[in-house]
Formats: C-alpha cells, structure tokens, sequence
C-alpha cells in the first residue's frame, strides 16, 4: 500500500485527467453524438419500415380477401341473374304455350260454332225448299187430280184414309 | 480471414521478439547483474513510467535506441528541458533556474550540484521532490493513443453523414458501440436514463481497450497498470454517480428504507463507506490486472532466457504466446468490467423508487 502511494504520480494524474476529459467532450461532439443519432435513426428507420411493411401486408390481404368476397358477391350475382332469366324464359315459354293453346281452342270452337250454324242455316233452308217444292208437287197433283170430281171424291177418300190409318 | 490470423501472430510474435530486446537491454549501471536480477530490474522498469521513449537497445554493449521527452517540473517555478539532458553530465544531474535535479529509479528528485541522493530511516529517498508534470512516456502514449481513437469514431462518424448503411471503420466499430449499449448501458441504467451516460461510457470503454491493448503491443508500454490511471478514471465514475444521484440513491445511502430504524443507523455509516469503496474496488481491479499481466508476461519472456536448454525454451515461448493470447482477451474484458460496473454505480444513482410496499 505504501509502495502504492509512493508510485502515484500527480503529473501522471494531472495529465490522464485532462487529456481523458478533453477526449470526452470531443468524442460527444464528434463521434458519439452523430454515431448515436445516426444508428438510433437507422433503427427507428428499420422499425418503421418493418411496421409499415407488416401493414401494407395487413392492407394486401385485406384487399385480396375483399377482392375474393367482390369475386364470390359477382359470381353468386351472376348466378342469380342467369337462374332469373331461365325462370323468365321458361315462365314465357309456358305463357306462351297456354296463350296459344287457348287462343287455338278458341279458334277451334268458334269455327265449330260457325260450322255448326252454317250447317243449321244450311238445313233450314234445305228444308224450307224441300217444304215449298213439296207443297208446290202438291199443288201441281192436286190441280191435276182434282180436275174431275170422282178423282176428287177418291183422293179425298184415300186422303181420309190415309188419316184413319195415323 | 487467414491473413488477419496471419498478420495477428506476426503482432504477436514482434511483441515477444520485443519484450525480448527489453529483457536483454540494460543501462550498464552496475555492469555485473546477475541475468535473474537483469530481469527483475526490467520488469520493474517496465511497470514504472519513464522519462524518455526507451525502444530498444542491447545490454552488453550499452546502447538504447529511443527519444527524449520534454520535463515539465514545478517546485513554486516551472521548469522546462529535455530528458536527454540527464545524459549530459556523468553524475546526471540538471541544472534549472538554479535548481538542480536529478532522475532516479524514474522518479525526479532535487539534489545537491553533486547529484548526492540521501535515504531516510523508512528506507525512502529522503530527497525533497518537484511535482512532476513531465510529457512522460506514459504520458505521451495517452496523447497517441487518445489522438487515434479520436481519428478513428470521428473518421467513423463522418461515414454517417451521407450513408445509412456502416462500411469501413463504422462496420467494425458499430457493433462494438452498440454493444456498450445494449449489454451495458441499458441492463444496468435503464431506458430512461441511460442516455446521459452514454458518452462516458463509451469514451471509458473504448478508452480502456485501446490502452490495454497498446499495453500488449511491440512498444512496451503500461498505461492502465498505473494507479495514477486508473485512480483518474475512478475518480470520473465516483464522480458522476455522485452528482447525478438522486433522492432515492441518497435514501438508500443516509437512511435505508425497509430495515428497522436501529439498522438503518448501522448501516449509514457502512453505505458511506461503500460509496468509495465501489470506486476503489475499480481503480485497484483494473491497476492489479493490467499490471500482473505484464509481470507474468515479461517473466516468461525472462525465463526464455535464463534458461539454456533449447526445449524449455521452446516451452517457455509456447506458454508467453499463449498468455499472450489470454492478456488480449484480458484487455478487452478489463474494459468491459470497468465500464459495466460505472454502469451499473451510474443505475443504483439513477435507480427510481421501488420501496412504497415496505
């Protein structure tokens, strides 16, 4: 311990002192300062940039997965549409199938109809000819047969007759 | 990588080559050392600071190949002249404004015009001495070495200025930056406080290595096994934690919350105590390991050549190559726990209150 005392140099000392602090005021201003900035700069820079890679992640996924919901909302959309026009279509298909089928039928019977009354005025008028052709044969008999009075008492005889015989 | 494992034996092979040239130097003082003492007196000089820039030299013929450095002495004047001039005169003494001084086992004393250097009873040199401001060896390394790492974290921050990204120097040294404060700083100050404390302790902390590290290299010199250094250093920590304590820090010192009051009067004086003590713990921690690191790193060497036997020898450099490979990761780790523990004295000072429960 004493040999320690002894061997202790104040100009030693003296001169580590200064020249310890003179290089530590130095080093602050030259060195640690702008060293410390710069890697405290970087490592904000790094983190930042990791953050906002990690959101631009986030971001990507979220517009794919909105992407994928667009694509599946277009898709069941479609879907729709195309099951709608089918319906549609069949739907006029069907309309149209009973319109026309109805409209025919109505054809159909109204043709009947007029076939029918044709057919009626047809045999009305046969039989209103037939009538008067009938009653004019008659006449025309009549005239002649009745020309003389014994035809007329036998005609009238077989015409009673005839009535007896109904 | 192979040329960097290449060019880190090449260090370290100079470095033994070296302390060898170191081991084997001599002043010719007494002329007839015995090999074991000429190692010893190398060692020892070794560990002390020196006046001039011994670099290398040989022993039997007496040479020395360094330069002088300026002595700065002031005993109520100020002196100022070259170490070279002890060589002058063969009694080695210099005259200054009517002082005369003289240089012995690295300490300047002030002597007579005969250079006559006196003992008093305790064995000491009795002789009245100057305070000693001298640009040292010591002294002139720190100056070096603080101008290189200046050079070397503001060459790296200017790399910043235009790029983001660390290249060159800054690859090497950021890590290291951040590593002080990820593992160091933070853990033990906390979030919020420890950015105050980052230029201390990264100054305190690059300063350490680079020390211990110049330490291990080919020039011989031993800055951090100087308790002047060191004793500076913990001066700085035991000196930021105090004025940067707050109530809590002292509450813990003066009047320990959560003991009985009888305890809390026991314990005061022993919480005081260790406020000097945690600083001294430092300076001695950082002084004893740097300083037995070179102690057994140039006895090894030493023993290179006391012994003649080519297979111990062989042995002996195996080994200093191998401790010299531990005092490399010595000095990093010195530097790690000098800066780790400031942390940890600058967190309990800053530490905020957790005691509301007792």
């Amino acid at each position: 311990m004493e040999k320690l005392i002894n061997d202790f140099s104040v100009g030693l000392f003296f001169w580590q002192t200064l020249l310890f602090l003179a290089l530590l005021f130095l080093l602050r201003k030259y060195a640690w300062k702008p060293i410390m900035e710069a890697v405290d700069s970087r490592e904000k820079n790094i983190e930042d940039s990791l953050a906002s890679a990690e959101k631009a992640r986030a971001e990507m996924e979220r517009l794919q997965s909105d992407n994928q919901r667009i694509l599946a909302e277009a898709r069941a959309e479609r879907d729709g549409i195309l099951k709608e026009a089918r319906e549609i279509k069949e739907k006029m298909i069907s309309e149209a199938k009973a319109e026309a089928s109805e409209q025919a039928s109505k054809v159909i019977a109204s043709a009947k109809e007029q076939i029918n009354n044709e057919k009626m005025a047809a045999i009305t008028d046969l039989r209103n000819q037939v009538a008067e052709m009938s009653i004019e044969i008659a006449e025309m008999v009549l005239k002649r047969e009745l020309s003389d009075k014994d035809k007329q008492g036998a005609f009238v005889k077989e015409q009673l007759a005839n009535f007896k015989m109904n | 990588m192979m040329t960097k494992r290449f060019g880190f034996l090449v260090l370290m092979f100079s470095f033994l080559m070296s302390t060898s040239m170191l081991a084997s130097d001599s002043h010719s003082e007494s002329g007839e050392l015995s090999i074991k003492e000429q190692i010893k007196k190398d060692i020892d000089h070794h560990l002390k600071d020196s006046h001039s820039f011994h670099l290398w030299g040989d022993h039997d013929k007496g040479t020395a190949v360094g330069f002088p450095l300026p002595i700065i002495l002031w005993d109520g004047q100020l002196h100022f002249f070259s170490s070279s001039e002890f060589h002058h005169h063969d009694n080695g003494v210099v005259e200054s404004k009517g002082t005369f001084f003289k240089e012995y086992h690295s300490k300047i004393y002030i002597t007579d015009t005969e250079g006559n250097i006196n003992y008093g009873e305790d064995h000491f040199v009795s002789n009245e001495k100057p305070i000693d401001f001298s640009i040292t060896k010591n002294v002139f390394s720190l100056i070096l070495i603080s101008s290189l790492i200046f050079w070397i974290f503001s060459t790296v921050a200017k790399r910043y200025k235009n790029d983001p990204v660390p290249r060159g120097m800054a690859k090497i040294f950021e890590p290291l930056v951040i590593f002080v404060r990820d593992e160091i700083a933070i853990p033990n100050i906390g979030e919020k406080h420890y950015k105050k404390y980052m230029n201390y302790l990264l100054t305190v902390f690059f300063f350490i290595w680079m020390v211990n590290l110049f330490g291990q290299t080919p020039l011989g010199i031993n800055i951090t096994g100087n308790i002047a250094i060191t004793f500076a250093l913990a001066l700085i920590t035991f000196l930021i934690t105090t004025f940067t304590a707050n109530k809590n820090y002292w509450g813990h010192i003066f009047w320990m919350p959560g003991v009985p009051y009888l305890m809390r009067v026991v314990l005061a004086p022993i919480e005081v105590l260790g406020m000097f003590i945690k600083p001294f713990a430092l300076l001695i921690r950082l002084y004893a390991n740097i300083s037995a690191g070179h102690v057994v790193i140039m006895s090894i060497i030493g023993l290179l050549f006391v012994f003649q036997n080519w297979f111990a020898r062989g042995a002996f450099l195996g080994l200093g190559l191998f401790l010299s490979v531990i005092e490399l990761l010595v000095a990093f780790l010195q530097a790690y726990i000098f800066t780790m523990l400031s942390a940890l004295y600058f967190g309990s000072a800053v530490e905020e209150h957790h005691h509301d429960d007792h």
